[in-house]
């Protein structure tokens, strides 16, 4: 049962962490739009049909490059 | 008209047009060029899969904007909306632009947004906010111009405007995130502190040491420390305010139970006396929170749909000076500035024609969708449009001298003026805090004089018992389901009040022009004629086909929107030398040889040419400037508008337009009237096209040629008699009655000055969206009440057991969180219907 002298301080801790690395998210905008975002992952962009294969493809490529620099 | 809807936009396809686009390899029904476009563009960009993703239909886009958009690549116009990012070495390497998007129905939007942009070059960074409908574009000047990319938006039917309202939006983004932090430090404080409780609950059902109680104590006093001072600071700082005012609201007994239950326990953890209440605390303020963050994403969410629309005249406009033609913005104009006015651009400013004759529709003053003549000397209005030819006008006022800026006053004053509407829970509150005030006040003296030890927990157990969480969350949780539900629908509550009144409005008031017809010209009926003069050959008439075709080809040149009306018509028959009367009428020379059928005399005819002189208009411009009998009128119908279709032999035949009747018009007026509402039509149109209307609808109460301030007379009177009325409306005239209703739907395709200013916005052309809007509100009042009645009859149970004292720490938490999920349960039932 001692243990818990310090158990408890240290989950508080990792509360307090959690806290801290929860408000950074919400300041750093990932929470701006809770519509969109929930169902953003469900549109892959990697299965364009070919058509943009073709005629996309090297532009996305040449962004990549870019904003690789 | 078919039973198709338009696989873009939703809409029904009129019967007399066959648009498809192939989508996925399937042929696909579209209703409107603009729609076609939009979907071919989507497919050959590769985005198709746009269709399979979207949760809703696409708005209709309107390609007429187009034009307007050079405006934007004046450095003067962007200054106040671009913003340069300067690269690593602090140059500006590129620009940054807030754009607010129109259209944006689901997350599938965001998505075919994101995919068609970046594929441009010269884009560097898209992302598209799905809730505020906000795009954030990076893009490289050097390639790509800020009216190309706003293009770029147009072209899969989304209309993008540079966003002029920075401060709100930053404000909104900021009360946003900090409500989030709040909600989350609450929510982590509940389950921490409910976890310690439950071990505090089962050491007082099986004994524990008081060491470990009090070590358990001082834990859950930690955790809820930050939940009480950080989450629950809007009740203390809400009720503190309300408190100077003289009000009794909701936050006053919230934050009596929250900091009295918390002050108290702290007292009971030092003193190692009493009971701790940390985990109800935690618990309340998180519940709470949820209920006031629900009602603040509606306010959010509608508040920046609607401003940023706000534009209603060009940015710029071209000024004629010594040194030519020059773009100025439209701020700087002065009177007596001589302004040139092209084809399709709204007018800046109130002026005087100098040059140049036209037609220019006045529908933003008057309703009106048909253009109104001008020529020089004649006056004009700021935001309208001029429809046919170039103009020059003398600018007379700009600003808020314009007849536009005495409409918009108008609009303030009304709404100032409107019945306030309180919510039934603001109401009830107000009793129930002062019944608990009074019920704690006298328990407390009872328990003082009987039993002074117990009295505070006594007290104390009654306030954590009573705390009005159910009661606070009965309203927003079924708001928010509603307004969700709404909105999936195609309606969208922009004000708090609107779905309690929808529920008891017992008056439904139409504009005519456009809010039961789609505001565009289409053909009803030709009937031909064969009445051609003494020296006819044969008697026989053109077929239908043929007077349309001809009709087609005189106005391919127009852009009078009576000629909109053919512009669908396929194989015109060509049609030369084409002069145009504005207001009046075309006429042309057309082949003999192109008319089926040898029916004209040959001594009339032009020989050299084999052509003949055909016209179209108004009857008396026909009979202007041909030398014929006019024929009878076909008909007495005020609804249907008559062209004569003519040549110099005689009359070929009448073609009679009119206005569409929006899909499920006559239905949804049989549907609201069977839910018990009165219809009726105020219009400023003449008396008896609007009585026409309004008995092919079935609405037995309307008014024609009314003016906007008749008709806000009309509705103040009708308020008046104790009525409570809903107003649809679209025009910028039906914004003071729009703003005086109890009430106000805009259409869609309304003005945005229009939809800024009304209360809730049907998105769907379809008007059978307002009953179900009715029925979905009267759904939203009973789950209130029954979460009310719920909440209150838990209260009258508890507060007796918690009065005698009856009633522990740990029932007081387990009541208080199932009332809460009880009524939000509840609520979620609206998704259902």
């Amino acid at each position: 049962m001692a243990s818990l002298y310090l158990l408890i301080p240290v989950s508080l801790i990792f509360c307090a962490l959690a806290i801290a690395i929860f408000f950074w998210a919400v300041n750093s905008g990932q929470y701006d739009d809770l519509d969109g975002e929930g169902e953003r992952l469900l549109f892959g962009d990697d299965d364009l049909e070919e058509k943009s294969d073709d005629s996309g493809s090297d532009d996305l490529k040449e962004k990549k490059e870019t904003s690789d620099d | 008209m078919s039973h198709e809807s338009c696989y873009h936009c939703g809409l029904p396809v009129p019967a007399s047009t066959h648009f498809t686009v192939e989508i996925k390899g399937e042929s696909q029904p579209m209703c409107c060029p603009g729609c076609q476009a939009v979907a071919t563009a989507i497919c050959d960009g590769g985005l198709s899969r746009f269709y399979q993703y979207r949760a809703a239909n696409a708005t209709r886009p309107d390609l007429s904007k187009q034009s307007v958009l050079e405006a934007y690549d004046l450095p003067e116009v962007q200054a106040d909306y671009v913003e340069q990012i300067p690269d690593v070495s602090g140059k500006p390497s590129h620009l940054r632009i807030q754009l607010l998007v129109g259209g944006i129905t689901c997350a599938a939007c965001a998505w075919l947004i994101e995919q068609h942009l970046e594929k441009l070059s010269g884009i560097l960074s898209v992302r598209v906010n799905v809730t505020n409908h906000r795009a954030v574009v990076e893009w490289d000047a050097q390639q790509l111009k800020l009216s190309e990319l706003l293009k770029a938006f147009l072209t899969i039917g989304y209309d993008a405007r540079p966003s002029s309202d920075e401060a709100a939006r930053s404000l909104r983004e900021k009360e946003n995130r900090r409500f989030i932090q709040r909600l989350g430090v609450a929510g982590l404080g509940m389950m921490q502190a409910g976890m310690i409780a439950v071990g505090l609950y089962a050491g007082a059902f099986q004994g524990m040491d008081p060491v470990w109680q009090n070590y358990l104590r001082w834990v859950s006093l930690i955790i809820a420390l930050p939940v009480v001072l950080f989450s629950a600071y809007p009740f203390f700082q809400a009720a503190i305010r309300n408190l100077r005012i003289g009000h009794l609201t909701m936050d006053v007994p919230v934050s009596l139970a929250i900091g009295l239950a918390f002050t108290a326990s702290c007292w009971a953890t030092v003193s190692k006396t009493g009971e701790v209440y940390f985990d109800s605390v935690s618990m309340f303020t998180f519940f709470l929170l949820l209920g006031r963050y629900l009602e603040m994403r509606v306010r959010h969410r509608n508040d920046s749909y609607a401003e940023g629309l706000g534009q209603l005249l060009p940015p710029t406009t071209t000024k004629l000076s010594e040194q030519g033609e020059v773009s100025v913005p439209v701020k700087s104009l002065q009177a007596d500035d001589l302004i040139r006015i092209a084809v399709g651009e709204t007018i800046p400013c109130d002026g005087k024609i100098e040059e140049g004759v036209s037609s220019v529709v006045e529908a933003v003053l008057t309703g009106e969708q048909l253009p109104v003549f001008k020529q020089p000397g004649d006056l004009v209005s700021a935001g309208t449009v001029n429809s046919e030819n170039p103009l020059i006008v003398r600018v007379s006022a700009v600003g808020k001298q314009t007849r536009l800026s005495a409409i918009l006053s108008l609009v303030e004053q009304a709404k100032t003026e409107k019945p306030v509407q309180v919510a039934l829970a603001d109401r009830v509150a107000g009793y129930f805090v002062l019944a608990v005030l009074f019920i704690a006040a006298g328990v407390a003296l009872w328990w003082w004089q009987h039993e002074p030890q117990q009295a505070l927990w006594v007290v104390l157990s009654v306030l954590v018992v009573t705390c009005p969480c159910a009661l606070s969350l009965a309203t927003p949780a079924a708001m928010a389901v509603a307004t969700g539900a709404l909105r999936q629908k195609g309606f969208l509550v922009s004000r708090g009040h609107v779905l309690e009144v929808l529920s008891s409005a017992d008056q439904m008031i139409f504009d005519k022009t456009g809010t039961l017809t789609l505001g565009n010209m289409t053909i009803a009926e030709v009937i031909p004629l064969s009445g051609l003069s003494k020296e006819v050959l044969s008697k026989e008439v053109l077929s239908e086909k043929t007077l349309v075709q001809i009709a087609a080809g005189l106005e391919s040149g127009s852009r009078h929107p009576i000629s909109k009306a053919f512009s669908e018509i396929a194989e015109k028959i060509a049609v030369n030398n084409i002069e145009q009367q504005v207001g009046a009428g075309i006429s042309g020379m057309v082949d003999v040889d192109e008319i089926p059928g040898n029916i004209f005399s040959a001594t009339g005819l032009n020989t050299a040419s084999g052509q003949i002189k055909v016209a179209i208009g108004q009857p008396s411009y026909i009979t202007s400037l041909f030398d014929i009998a006019l024929p009878v009128l076909p008909t007495n119908d005020a609804t249907k508008l008559p062209l004569l279709l003519a040549t110099e032999q005689g009359p070929l035949g009448w073609v009679l337009l009119q206005d569409q009747l929006r899909p499920g018009a006559a239905e949804a007026i049989r549907k609201l009237k069977s839910a018990g509402l009165g219809v009726s039509l105020l219009s400023g149109d003449r008396e008896n096209s609007v009585a026409d209307m309004a008995q092919k609808l079935g609405i037995e109460h309307w008014f024609g040629e009314m003016s906007p301030e008749q008709k806000l007379i009309q509705a103040k009177q009708l308020q008046q008699s104790g009525h409570r009325l809903v107003m649809v409306g679209d025009g910028i005239n039906d914004v003071p009655v729009l703003s005086g209703a109890d009430v106000s739907v805009a259409l869609g395709d309304a003005t945005d000055f229009a939809r800024i200013h009304a209360d809730s916005i049907m998105l769907s052309g379809n008007l059978d969206t307002l009953p179900n809007a009715i029925a979905l509100a009267r759904a939203t009042r009973s789950i209130i009440r029954q979460n009310l009645i719920w909440a209150l009859l838990y209260n009258l149970v508890a507060l007796p057991l918690a009065a005698a004292g009856m009633i522990p720490p740990w029932a007081a938490a387990i009541g208080m969180s199932t009332s809460s999920l009880l009524v939000v349960l509840n609520a979620l039932r609206l998704n259902r219907l």
